[in-house]
């Protein structure tokens, strides 16, 4: 198939094991992000489809060909580090066409790919400026204009804003998903950012100790999360103990939840709520109560800390939707069975 | 203490270097620039260039040497580097005198490396290597080389490894990446180096003396042997003075090549 296929990849660094058997495909012109805590592996995992570690086990297969053995500069893609790695010796068109001057193409064919590659990037004009008196959004766009010189078939991006203050880095994460969309290039995104997941990918990949946790859309990812894991590192969520009773509906902090059913053969697991999906009621309207132990208003969204029989539940809600609660009342607690995820052990 | 250790010690050699030689004795005090006059002879001006062609050799031939063997150093395993420092270390705390002398039992006939050949089969029978030009430069190099390294290993150890590779992703092999990535990027710290080793080599009198023929002795060997051997104070002095003046003159001009380059 075209694209990129990942086949039982697995890497050791002496007994570590940093990827460990890693499978997975993507099609042509796919945008993956790849998610997980530091350590988790993933930057290590698009180290090896870069060719820059070599993988202790499995196979790399591009667009149908075996570049497990190929070295790093005959592999076909284009890649942005976290440091960026502008060449400090080079201005900002040098920089650009450097992939196309160790290939001897001519001069005039340099510099016409450089035009047209800083107007892609929204640089127009500013070839001749040293990567060093550049901004960090502008450094972040020759960084991605040199990699996409040689119009590769991938395009991989290691962290790539990380080092951009927030705003900058939310306007940037739609200007790459644009970038991508206008050039249907198979693009991988390492981030421990999920909003920049959230943002950009067709695909998550949550990975964690080395494995891969959930391969899914963004939105699935964050509705039916597959493990605890997955559900914690994306979003924030309550996460509660959940146990069955002997008519098989669960049971959370003594109380039932309407018209939720654990599945057959579980009696203990863990149950993955959003706290937008919270909603809180007068303590007549619900089956679970609790007590208000704190109110976080941020303007825009409140958070409410509930405290259920020891439990402890956070409810997020817009202002408008938001019944007046403080500090000490009792509410009653609505999970609604459609939005309660009980997850694999 | 710049004053007392190093602006001092220079003032009076200057004084020194216009006084009158006593011949039989010492100097006396006096103004005459017959000690500069002296060397404005076609001798003095050939074992000037000499002296400055050798210690530029010597600076470059380390350079070329110990740059790319101090990259692959900053890149190796943090223990692996520090055994290495510290034998480079304990090579740079030899004195010239043992080095020349090692370097003068290895290139001799009796005993030199080429009776290894021999026994290897790849040659017919031991020769001496020295004196030549080819011992000076192997022995200066060898003096050197440990101090062009730690000259150049912190600005390596401290380039960003990520260069080298993203010039890889974008279709440098490695050899080609490490020169048209690694050093142009260093291209200051090379010439600072060039310039260290350069000054450093000017200054080496007795490896010349040791493994060379008189026609390889260096503006040094000279000034000792006037200083020391001639008891002529104000004409080594001069030699010195002048040396001095060269190689600074040079060390700027390098500077402010340098400068232009980056400025333009």
């Amino acid at each position: 198939m075209s694209g990129l296929v990942l086949e039982s990849i697995t890497k050791r660094f002496g007994s570590f094991v940093a990827v460990d058997d890693v499978a997975m495909s993507v099609p042509q012109g796919t945008f993956v992000c790849m998610l997980g805590p530091s350590g988790c592996g993933k930057t290590t995992l698009l180290r090896m489809i870069a060719g820059l570690e070599e993988p202790s086990a499995g196979r790399i297969v591009i667009d149908g060909e075996d570049v497990t053995g190929v070295p790093t500069h005959k592999r076909d893609f284009g890649m942005v580090f976290q440091s960026l790695a502008l060449f400090p010796h080079l201005d900002v068109a040098g920089n650009i066409a450097y992939p196309l001057r160790i290939r001897g193409r001519s001069r005039t064919e340099q510099r016409a790919r450089v035009d047209e590659l800083l107007t892609l990037v929204q640089l127009p004009g500013l070839g001749d400026r040293q990567a060093a008196n550049l901004s960090g959004g502008q450094r972040q766009r020759v960084a991605i204009a040199r990699a996409l010189a040689l119009a590769p078939r991938l395009f991989l991006l290691d962290e790539p804003l990380s080092a951009l203050d927030a705003k900058l880095r939310e306007a940037m994460q739609v200007e790459l998903r644009q970038l991508q969309q206008k050039l249907g290039i198979t693009t991988i995104v390492v981030t421990h950012d999920q909003r920049e997941a959230m943002t950009m990918a067709d695909l998550v990949v949550v990975m964690g100790e080395g494995r891969i946790r959930q391969t899914a859309p963004p939105i699935e990812v964050y509705r039916n999360p597959a493990d605890a894991f997955v559900a914690d590192f994306i979003g924030s969520t309550n996460l509660l103990a959940v146990e069955a009773d002997s008519a098989g509906r669960a049971i959370v902090a003594g109380a039932p939840v309407p018209d939720l059913a654990m599945p057959a053969g579980v009696t203990r697991a863990v149950m993955s709520i959003r706290p937008e999906d919270v909603h809180l009621t007068g303590p007549a309207d619900a089956t679970i109560r609790g007590r208000v132990t704190f109110v976080r208003d941020l303007g825009g969204t409140i958070e409410t800390y509930v405290d259920m029989a020891g439990t402890a539940i956070t409810a997020v809600a817009t202002p408008r939707e938001r019944p007046a609660v403080t500090v000490g009342d009792d509410v009653g607690i609505v999970l609604p069975a459609e939005n309660c995820v009980v997850l694999a052990s | 203490m710049l004053v007392v250790f190093f602006v001092m010690p220079f003032g009076i050699m200057v004084a020194v270097s216009f006084f009158r030689r006593q011949q039989g004795g010492f100097y006396t005090p006096d103004f005459v620039f017959s000690n500069y006059e002296r060397f404005l002879t076609p001798f003095f001006g050939g074992v000037l260039g000499f002296s400055l062609m050798l210690a530029g050799l010597v600076a470059v031939v380390c350079v070329v040497l110990g740059f790319p063997f101090t990259f692959l150093l900053s890149r190796l395993h943090r223990r692996t580097q520090i055994v290495w420092l510290v034998a480079l270390l304990s090579v740079l705390s030899l004195s010239e005198v043992i080095i020349g002398f090692a370097w003068s039992t290895l290139f001799s006939r009796t005993a030199g490396i080429t009776n290894l050949l021999v026994a290897a089969g790849l040659m017919a029978e031991p020769v001496a290597l020295l004196p030549g030009f080819g011992a000076v430069l192997t022995g200066m190099v060898y003096q050197a080389l440990p101090y062009t390294i730690l000259v150049l290993y912190p600005a390596l150890a401290r380039l960003d490894p990520t260069l080298l590779e993203a010039a890889r992703t974008l279709g440098a092999s490695p050899a080609r990446a490490f020169l048209n990535v690694v050093v142009p990027a260093l291209r200051d710290t090379i010439l600072a180096t060039v310039i260290m080793v350069f000054v450093f080599a000017l200054g080496s009198y007795l490896l010349p003396q040791i493994l060379g023929r008189p026609q390889h002795w260096t503006l040094s060997v000279l000034i000792t042997d006037q200083a020391i051997y001639q008891s002529n104070m104000p004409f080594a002095a001069a030699m010195a003075v002048f040396l001095v003046l060269v190689s600074l003159s040079l060390v700027g001009l390098t500077l402010l090549i340098g400068r232009r380059e980056a400025a333009a």
